[in-house]
């Protein structure tokens, strides 16, 4: 191996693919039952973080950066000036390897630019993933990028050795991606996710049947937008996650503040920041949809178009529905103890544990880890001070920003700071 | 007035079991249970060695976890934390549960109850990260060989996931703290205790105990890991947060750190 070149290579090919938001490692059950090397387990592993504090969990590279397309988000754009490299299939599946030995990573994700046309890409990640499993007896998780516009065949081999597929659909609306990338087509990323989909329904029919049916993308698909490059609201992004939740039966959606990465007059300009308290409010409706039972409808609408930039999407959907509350805390139903800003899930379970034996007060609430500064306004317990009931939704929504600190507090403060 | 006994354990997880078999059997009004290197004499108590005995160790594990798996696992992680005082809060945290009809709904507004949980959750804690951080490196005898230097002694609890994963190579994860190692030799995993004279941080100076091979790797995983990152997000102190300082010295990617 010719460490200097594959040294080179890698630097460029890990720096593109960076902008990928996804490195799950979880949601996948290969056991190591071969003596050969490696296994997923459901729960994923970490094994560092950036030092930007994202989780690096999988070898993440393109296999080329060389692209046939001009979409105007991406850093690997035909037109955009920028050193260019290519990975050997064995030279991918060696660094993998050897990577994994030493505990580095869970794994391999595997994207790559589009040289020649869809397939011809297409056809070496599920080359590099073959000669993994195949080869060297490899268990370790696999994450195979699906080119856009790639035929059913190669998309349905490369389900039966990757854990997971994915393609991003980069941008949530139609017309925005007309406008960013004008060589796709809106079916180049629907047509492989649909036919995983399937072939996903048709294996779990089976194997109920048959034991011993292999495993196909057993840690299902996901895909990405990318937010606040085309001017879209939340509302437009979330609906769109929600139809691919339903539709593609995802297993995640991921949301990717926009870096400019070129200069373009389509997109915000170099320099301008990184949208990421929207990001963190769209997973946290994306989290309040898939696990605390709310309905898209709820949170975003036609009078809400987008997120309160503020206060977290959950406190801002109780505000607009003081109706509902004062919850009490010892006898609710799970899915209501779920609406109160400041108990997450895990505070859920433990109130419901705990309050088998007494009732609660503030004291056990403060101890199992309720944010008591959001929660006390939406909720009575086993304690007499409560005389709040009176607040309007501005009254309480002010009492909360004035006792907490957020980290991106500075960025939407409407006081004018005196010495600044 | 009852005379209380302070029972004398070797610092197993054996002994200390046996020590708790021996309370309840002989219904002896503890005092504390304290390992054999550290015991100090309470003023108004006597004290009582206990030798370790696997039978009766096993049927306080058997009890405990008929009571409760979750339970079972909260005692032996809360153990293994090495906190002091630790033995006469589990004592205490069994008899609670042996008291309950059934171990699932324990009283975690209890303040036993929840610290030993509490414990438990950190030791899991290091445990997940102990399965992260280890960074192995080849050596000349084709051993995959890390260094560890966790706050808890959780080698025993890694071991499976390591037996698990890596099955078709040798490897010896060494605790630098306490001087022992786990040790896969193809088909099952050791403990063994060798004195290291080296300790292999992440320096700059190679060891002629590795193959010249896995210094690229290092420095292949050390430009990978630069690469990952994006300037315009940079947040140091989230990146401490996932990965204390503490750990640095013996991770390839920090190799500058150090």
């Amino acid at each position: 191996m010719n460490f200097d070149r594959i040294r080179d290579k890698l630097n460029i090919l890990a720096d593109a693919a960076k902008y990928d938001v996804s490195c799950a490692s979880s949601g996948s059950n290969r056991t190591n039952s071969n003596k050969g090397l490696g296994n997923a387990s459901k729960m994923g592993i970490c094994h560092t973080y950036t030092a930007d504090g994202r989780c690096v969990s999988l070898l993440k590279i393109l296999l080329t950066n060389h692209c046939i397309f001009d979409c105007a988000y991406c850093v690997t754009r035909k037109s955009n000036d920028v050193p260019r490299a290519a990975f050997k299939v064995q030279e991918v599946v060696d660094l993998t390897i050897n990577f994994y030995r030493r505990n580095y990573i869970e794994g391999l994700f595997l994207s790559s630019g589009i040289f020649k046309s869809a397939d011809h890409t297409m056809e070496r990640l599920v080359a590099v993933a073959k000669k993994l499993r195949e080869e060297e007896n490899f268990n370790g998780y696999i994450h195979l990028k699906s080119i856009p516009g790639a035929s059913d065949e190669l998309m349905y081999e490369a389900g039966l050795y990757a854990d997971r597929l994915s393609v991003n659909i980069e941008v949530p609306t139609i017309s925005g991606l007309k406008l960013l990338a004008p060589d796709k087509k809106h079916e180049d990323f629907t047509k492989p996710m649909e036919k995983v989909k399937n072939e996903i329904v048709r294996y779990k029919s089976e194997r109920k049947i048959i034991k011993s049916t292999p495993k196909y993308a057993p840690a299902g698909q996901s895909t990405q937008m990318i937010v606040g490059a085309s001017g879209e609201s939340d509302k437009d992004i979330m609906y769109s996650a929600t139809y691919y939740y339903k539709k593609y039966h995802m297993k995640r959606v991921y949301y990717s503040g926009y870096v400019p990465v070129t200069q373009d007059s389509r997109l915000p300009s170099i320099g301008s920041e990184v949208p990421m308290l929207r990001e963190n409010r769209l997973y946290q409706t994306d989290w309040l949809l898939r696990f605390y039972g709310f309905s898209i409808g709820e949170i975003l609408n036609k009078q809400h178009p987008n997120l309160d930039m503020d206060v977290d999407p959950k406190l801002s959907w109780a505000l607009r529905n003081l109706h509902y509350f004062p919850v009490d805390v010892n006898t609710a139903d799970k899915r209501l103890l779920a609406r109160i800003p400041g108990i997450g899930m895990q505070s859920v379970s433990k109130i419901i544990k705990a309050r088998k034996f007494r009732k609660l007060n503030w004291d056990h609430l403060k101890k199992i880890g309720v944010a008591l500064n959001r929660a006390q306004y939406f909720m009575v317990c086993e304690s007499r001070d409560w005389e709040r009931r009176d607040l309007d939704a501005d009254k309480i929504k002010g009492m909360i920003l004035k006792n907490s600190k957020g980290k991106f507090r500075n960025q939407y403060s409407t006081q004018l700071s005196l010495f600044n | 007035m009852n005379t209380s006994t302070t029972l004398v354990y070797d610092g197993s997880f054996n002994g200390f079991l046996t020590a708790v078999f021996v309370a309840f059997d002989e219904k002896i009004n503890v005092a504390d249970i304290q390992k054999n290197n550290q015991t100090q004499s309470g003023l108004f108590s006597d004290s009582e060695t206990v030798f370790t005995h696997v039978e009766k160790a096993k049927r306080v594990w058997n009890g405990i976890r008929n009571k409760s798996n979750n339970a079972i696992s909260s005692v032996y992680f809360a153990f293994l934390s090495e906190t002091e005082g630790v033995e006469m809060m589990l004592y205490s945290y069994i008899q609670k549960l042996m008291r309950t009809k059934n171990g699932k709904y324990l009283d975690y507004s209890d303040p036993t109850v929840l610290h030993i949980a509490q414990l438990a959750k950190k030791v899991g804690r290091e445990k997940h990260r102990m399965e992260a951080f280890v960074r192995f490196q080849l050596t000349k005898d084709d051993i995959y060989f890390a260094n560890i230097e966790p706050d808890f002694d959780v080698l025993p609890l890694i071991s499976k996931h390591f037996r698990d994963r890596y099955a078709d190579q040798k490897w010896l994860i060494y605790d630098v703290k306490r001087k022992y190692g786990i040790y896969y030799n193809l088909d099952h995993v050791e403990m063994v205790s060798l004195n290291l004279k080296d300790i292999h941080h992440n320096k700059t100076i190679k060891s002629d105990a590795f193959t010249t091979e896995e210094y690229e790797y290092q420095t292949l995983w050390n430009n990978y890991f630069k690469s990952t990152n994006i300037a315009s997000r940079i947040n140091p102190k989230l990146h401490t947060q996932h990965v204390p300082k503490r750990y640095w010295k013996y991770l390839s990617e920090k190799k500058e750190a150090v």
